[in-house]
Formats: structure tokens, C-alpha cells, sequence
């Protein structure tokens, strides 16, 4: 098997005398997509806020791409090619579509924004996944849907060149019709080689668009299965701490 | 018609004739951004009525070219306020910190024998270094601007009266700053205002155009900026004409353009470029438009604010000079209430208070429509109780038409 994207060893993690993550193994690999389960509490926000350099791990060996590396804060994330979709989305309604896909990085030719370039570079990017339900990049936000809104943010961390691309909750505010687009949308960021993170409470989506999944059950990580291999039951089980997989601590 | 597009096109709204860019414009104001719509409706409405009431004088040469005067000083507060309101601050400060700016002005000049220029410099550094100090506090220690400015704008009144003194009134005795308001530009250079404002919005356009077809990108119909130009030397046309006539009632010839207008278009044209064209002005809207997601990208939010701030008080000083020269002199009283028309003129012409949408030409055409109001009732020599009644009624019908606009379109009226 190839170096994964990202390992993590022994992550440990303690809020004051509370024991957030106790020694957490993760692994994700390119063009493949990893779900991250388990219930409320269980440290999943924990987890990817010291992936993204929000929240630094206190213990623990981070590998990206085989080296290892320390992640203190989200600058150093994105310059390793980690780029984090929220929840809550994290764009601003009233730019347009290319104006939030480059803010903060904005191309600039001779003092100015370099408009035509940024615009011909976000077309490629939703081009490059398939992006049919978006009419003009130059749309303003503010009358986009939710799963345009998230198509958005998931392009810009193909524009940004990521090499990790984590999810959270990609589509717990979604519809039927734009979870389908979404979750289309994840697994062509995955074939374009790209290692996918996603968080995930909705475990029919998880089974749809993951390669593995990886439980975590009172911050430590009890399963680590093969989609094709498992069942539903089982992962309810992992997630709920009624089974335990051997080897697993 | 558009030929039709393979189904993963994705346009970039250029497309299309200029039919096309017509509706795509009308589906725009259908979906409630009417941007400053309503205010030049408002604007055509009030120079019919107080045509119809006062002919005489309401279009008349000398009234016309007063109008433009008088609206400068507002014209630029309002503009200077558009850099902290589209940030979702405000700054009640504005106009003491052009008083305050300008009593330092010219107390150099009385006591310190400072050259008028110097002291004119002098004077744009401490509004600078006040907006500065209200940018701190408001994006460092996290005071509401609300609050911080409420309390500058308390504080500088007395400041204003310390540096003059009880009652002190100070003549300005410099002929450049008074000529700003009171003189008028030579006929031909009104006519070569007008050349240049279209040489530089035509210059604009095609450079974008040859960046848009460098990258193979579609640009507009190129008769869509046809009809821009052709507009502006028209509109404009009419306007440096009528402002070309002889106004003078006794044997002194007054004709021209006052001097005051070429200044006020180029301090909005600079700012519209550096708030459209400038990472600063995109990470200005992003700010205001959501604060959170900015931090995310990388942008240093704290100190957009600061600079947003500084702007404003050095727009401001601008404004104040102008006041200082219409009026010829400098009191402990300048700009006290002027910040209250200078946010209704923003919000009248279509910026709006909850961040992130508006241009400064917006201010501007918000700041003709409150002063036409003064000027037209002034004319009418109706009491100014009626005047406050008017621009007030005036305020609450452009926000209620903004805010039905986007709630008929089902967008959210207030972002928080």
C-alpha cells in the first residue's frame, strides 16, 4: 500500500482535566474517501481542529505524505495543501462565486485584481468536477442554494491545489436531489486524486461515496473498516460501543 | 439569441447580445439589487415638482451650479462613510473629526505662522491619526463602533472649542481653499472634464476587455459601453453646458464648472477604483459581508477596519475643507450635524447598513436627492421644520422600498 496523505499516531488531546482524544490513529489516502464517524462527544470536531492548525493536538506524530510535520495553525495547514470545508460554509453572500473561490489570494497583475484570470481559473476548477448546476461564475452567493453553496466551497480547495480535503457535515443541510450532487462531487475530488476527510452523522451517505471508515467512540479510534467489508449494523455498533474490533485498542 | 451552450458550460454573465445583458440586468432588479434605482427615480421626481412649483429658479443657471456646491461637502461625508458602513461599523465621528482637522488647520496658520499648505497637510494627518485611534479601539479592544464614535463625536465638540476657543470664529484667508467652493473653471476645461471622464471609463473598459480575450474570456457587447459613453457625454454634456452659461445678474461674468466638482469626481473615482479594482477593496467587502469566513481565508480583518476607518476620517477632512470654504471660515460648530444626512445619503442612494453592498457613487446620488430636497423647499422658503420632515420621510421610504424589494425576491433582508 502507498504512503497514506496523512497518518496520525497517539493524538492525545485534553481539554483541562477532560480527555478528548486518548492516543488517535488516523489514516487517509490520495483519491480515496475516509469517513469519520461516531457519536456526539465522541471528538471528531477535536480531531480535525488540529488537522486544520485551529486547535494544535498536544501529543501525537502527524505524517503528511510520509514526512513528519507539526500543524500549529491554519496557515501551516494550507501551505501543506490542507484545506478544511466548514459546516458552515464560510463564504461571503454578497461576493460572487470567483470572488470567494480566490479571497485571500487573489491574483494581481500590475497593482490591480487580475479578474479575467481568476474567473477563467474558477471555471476550469468546477469544470475539472463536472459542476453542471451552476449557470455563471459570476453569480453573487447570496442566490445560491445550499448544495450550489457547498459545490462552491468544496471547489475552492481544488483551486487551491489541496492534496487533503476534510468535510464537515458536507450535507446535513441538504435536500435529496443536491445531497446526490454533493456526494457526486466528493468522489470526483477523491478520483482526482485528492484524500478526503468527511465527517459524517448520515451513515447511508457514508456507505455511498467511502472507501473506509474510521469510527471513533469516546476518543479513541475503535474501527477501522473497509466499506465493501462491513455492514450498516456493524458501524451502528462500532459508533454506539456495543462491538469492538480486534486489534483496535 | 445566444447560441445555445453545451450543457457543463458555465457562463460568466458577459455572454449574449445586448438584449441579453438588458434582461439579465432587469432579472437583477426583479430579484431586489436595485442599487441606487430608486434614488435617481427620486431625483427625477424632485426636479419635476420643484420645477413645476418654482420654474424660475428651481432649473435655473444659478441654482443649477449652487445645487452641485452644496452637495459636494455632503457628497463626500456620505463617501467617506460608505468605507466603514459597508463594514457594518458606522461612524458618528465624521464630521467633528473634520472640524477638529480643520480648527488644527488653521490654528497653525494664526499662531504658528505655518505655510497654508503644510498646515493643510497638517490637518489630514490628524484626522488620519484619529481614525486611526477609533479603527483601534473599535477592530483591537472590540468597543462597538457605535459607542466609540458616539463618544469621539461628544469629545470633539469640546476638543473643537478648546483649540478655538469659546466662540471662536476664524476667517480662512487662504485664496486656494476658498476658491474650491466659490470659483469656477475656465469654459474649455469644464468641456475637457467631461473629455477625459470618458477617455479614462472608455480606457478602463477596453483594458479589461484585452485582459478578458487574452485569457479567451467573453467580454460585453461592445455597444453596451458605447451606450455608457455615449450617456455620460450626453447627460454630462447638458450639465458642464448649462453650468458654461453666464449666471452673473450684475456686469461680472459667472460661468464654468465650479472648481468643486472636478475635485469631487476625482476623489470617487479614486475610491471607486481602489474598492473595485484593489485586493483592499475586495477584502473590504469581504469583511463586511462575513467577517468570519474572511478570518478564514487569510485576511487580516482587524486591520481592513483600522485602514477602513482611516479612509473615512481622511475623506471626511476633505469634506471639512470644503465646508471651511464655502462658508470662509472655521467655527467651533463645523460638522456637528452634517454625519446624520451623510448616513441617510448612503442609505437613500443604496448602500446598505448591514455591510458588505454599496459604491460611493451611490452616496453621491444620495447625497444629490437630501440636497435638492434642502435646496427645492429653501427655494419655496418653506420653514426648515418641514425640510427635516421631508428628508426624514425621504430616509424611511428608501429603506422600506429597499427592504420590501428583497423580501419580495425572498432574499434575507437583514444578514446578521
Amino acid at each position: 500500500m502507498d504512503t497514506p496523505v496523512i497518518e496520525l499516531s497517539g493524538v492525545i488531546k485534553s481539554f483541562g482535566p477532560v480527555d478528548v482524544l486518548k492516543g488517535v490513529e488516523l489514516k487517509a489516502f490520495a483519491g480515496k474517501v475516509t469517513a469519520l464517524v461516531g457519536d456526539n462527544g465522541a471528538g471528531k470536531s477535536t480531531l480535525i481542529k488540529g488537522l486544520s492548525g485551529v486547535q494544535p493536538y498536544d501529543e501525537g506524530v502527524v505524517k503528511f505524505a510520509g514526512q513528519e510535520v507539526t500543524i500549529h495553525d491554519p496557515r501551516q495547514a494550507s501551505a501543506l495543501g490542507i484545506e478544511v470545508v466548514y459546516q458552515d460554509l464560510a463564504l461571503c453572500e454578497n461576493l460572487d462565486i470567483v470572488q470567494n473561490m480566490f479571497l485571500g489570494r487573489e491574483e494581481i497583475l500590475t497593482g490591480t485584481l487580475n479578474e479575467a484570470d481568476m474567473e477563467l481559473q474558477a471555471t476550469k476548477a468546477l469544470q475539472s468536477l463536472s459542476v453542471r448546476t451552476v449557470k455563471s461564475v459570476r453569480q453573487k452567493v447570496s442566490s445560491l442554494s445550499g448544495g450550489q453553496r457547498q459545490t462552491v466551497a468544496i471547489a475552492r480547495s481544488v483551486l487551491r491545489e489541496a492534496k487533503l480535503v476534510i468535510l464537515d457535515e458536507p450535507t446535513a443541510a441538504l435536500g435529496v436531489a443536491q445531497t446526490e450532487q454533493v456526494l457526486n462531487l466528493v468522489r470526483r475530488l477523491a478520483d482526482a486524486g485528492i484524500a478526503v476527510i468527511i465527517i459524517s452523522h448520515n451513515l447511508s451517505d457514508v456507505f455511498k461515496v467511502c472507501d473506509d471508515i474510521a469510527v471513533l467512540y469516546l476518543g479513541r479510534m475503535v474501527a477501522h473498516l473497509k466499506t465493501a467489508e462491513t455492514t450498516y449494523s456493524d458501524v451502528v455498533g462500532y459508533i454506539t460501543g456495543t462491538k469492538t474490533q480486534e486489534g483496535s485498542n | 439569441m445566444s447560441a445555445p451552450l453545451p450543457p457543463t458550460a458555465i457562463g460568466s454573465g458577459n455572454e449574449g447580445t445586448l438584449k441579453d445583458q438588458f434582461d439579465s440586468y432587469l432579472s437583477r432588479l426583479k430579484n431586489g439589487e436595485m442599487g441606487s434605482l430608486p434614488a435617481i427615480a427620486a431625483i427625477l421626481v424632485l426636479a419635476g415638482v420643484f420645477y413645476a412649483l418654482s420654474p424660475q429658479f428651481f432649473l435655473g443657471p444659478i441654482n443649477f451650479a449652487n445645487m452641485f456646491v452644496q452637495a459636494a461637502e455632503l457628497t463626500m461625508l456620505s463617501a467617506a462613510l460608505v468605507f466603514v458602513i459597508l463594514l457594518a461599523e458606522i461612524d458618528l465621528s465624521a464630521g467633528v473629526t473634520a472640524g477638529v482637522s480643520m480648527a488644527v488647520f488653521i490654528v497653525l496658520i494664526k499662531y504658528q505662522n505655518w505655510n497654508w499648505g503644510l498646515a493643510l497637510v497638517a490637518a489630514f494627518i490628524a484626522g488620519l491619526a484619529i481614525g486611526w485611534v477609533i479603527g483601534f479601539i473599535v477592530a483591537k479592544i472590540g468597543v462597538p463602533s457605535f459607542v466609540v464614535t458616539l463618544a469621539f463625536f461628544l469629545g470633539f465638540q469640546g476638543m473643537q472649542l478648546v483649540l478655538l476657543g469659546e466662540g471662536g470664529v476664524y476667517r480662512v484667508e487662504v485664496p486656494a481653499i476658498i476658491s474650491i467652493m466659490n470659483d469656477n473653471m475656465p469654459v474649455w476645461a469644464g468641456w475637457a472634464m467631461l473629455v477625459v471622464m470618458a477617455l479614462v471609463m472608455a480606457g478602463l473598459s477596453l483594458w479589461d476587455r484585452s485582459r478578458r480575450s487574452r485569457f479567451g474570456l467573453v467580454s460585453k457587447p461592445i455597444s453596451l459601453l458605447l451606450i455608457k459613453i455615449v450617456a455620460l457625454l450626453g447627460i454630462g454634456g447638458v450639465a458642464v453646458n448649462y453650468m458654461n452659461q453666464n449666471r452673473s445678474q450684475g456686469p461680472i461674468p459667472i460661468l464654468g464648472v465650479p472648481i468643486v466638482v472636478p475635485i469631487t469626481i476625482g476623489v470617487l473615482f479614486v475610491g471607486s477604483f481602489v474598492l473595485d479594482r484593489t485586493k483592499f477593496g475586495r477584502h473590504l467587502y469581504a469583511v463586511g459581508g462575513n467577517p468570519e469566513a474572511a478570518r478564514r481565508a487569510g485576511i487580516k480583518v482587524g486591520r481592513i477596519r483600522i485602514y477602513a476607518f482611516m479612509i473615512c476620517a481622511f475623506m471626511a477632512v476633505i469634506s471639512g475643507v470644503f465646508h471651511s470654504s464655502r462658508i470662509g471660515n472655521v467655527d467651533g460648530s463645523a460638522g456637528h450635524t452634517i454625519v446624520l444626512s451623510g448616513v441617510a445619503a448612503a442609505v437613500v442612494g443604496g448602500v446598505s447598513l448591514f455591510g458588505g453592498r454599496g459604491k460611493l457613487i451611490h452616496a453621491a446620488i444620495g447625497a444629490l436627492v437630501i440636497t435638492m430636497i434642502d435646496n427645492g423647499l429653501g427655494l419655496l422658503q418653506m420653514p426648515a421644520g418641514i425640510n427635516f420632515l421631508v428628508e426624514g420621510g425621504v430616509l424611511l421610504l428608501a429603506a422600506t422600498i429597499d427592504a420590501l424589494a428583497r423580501k419580495r425576491s425572498g432574499g434575507s433582508i437583514a444578514r446578521s
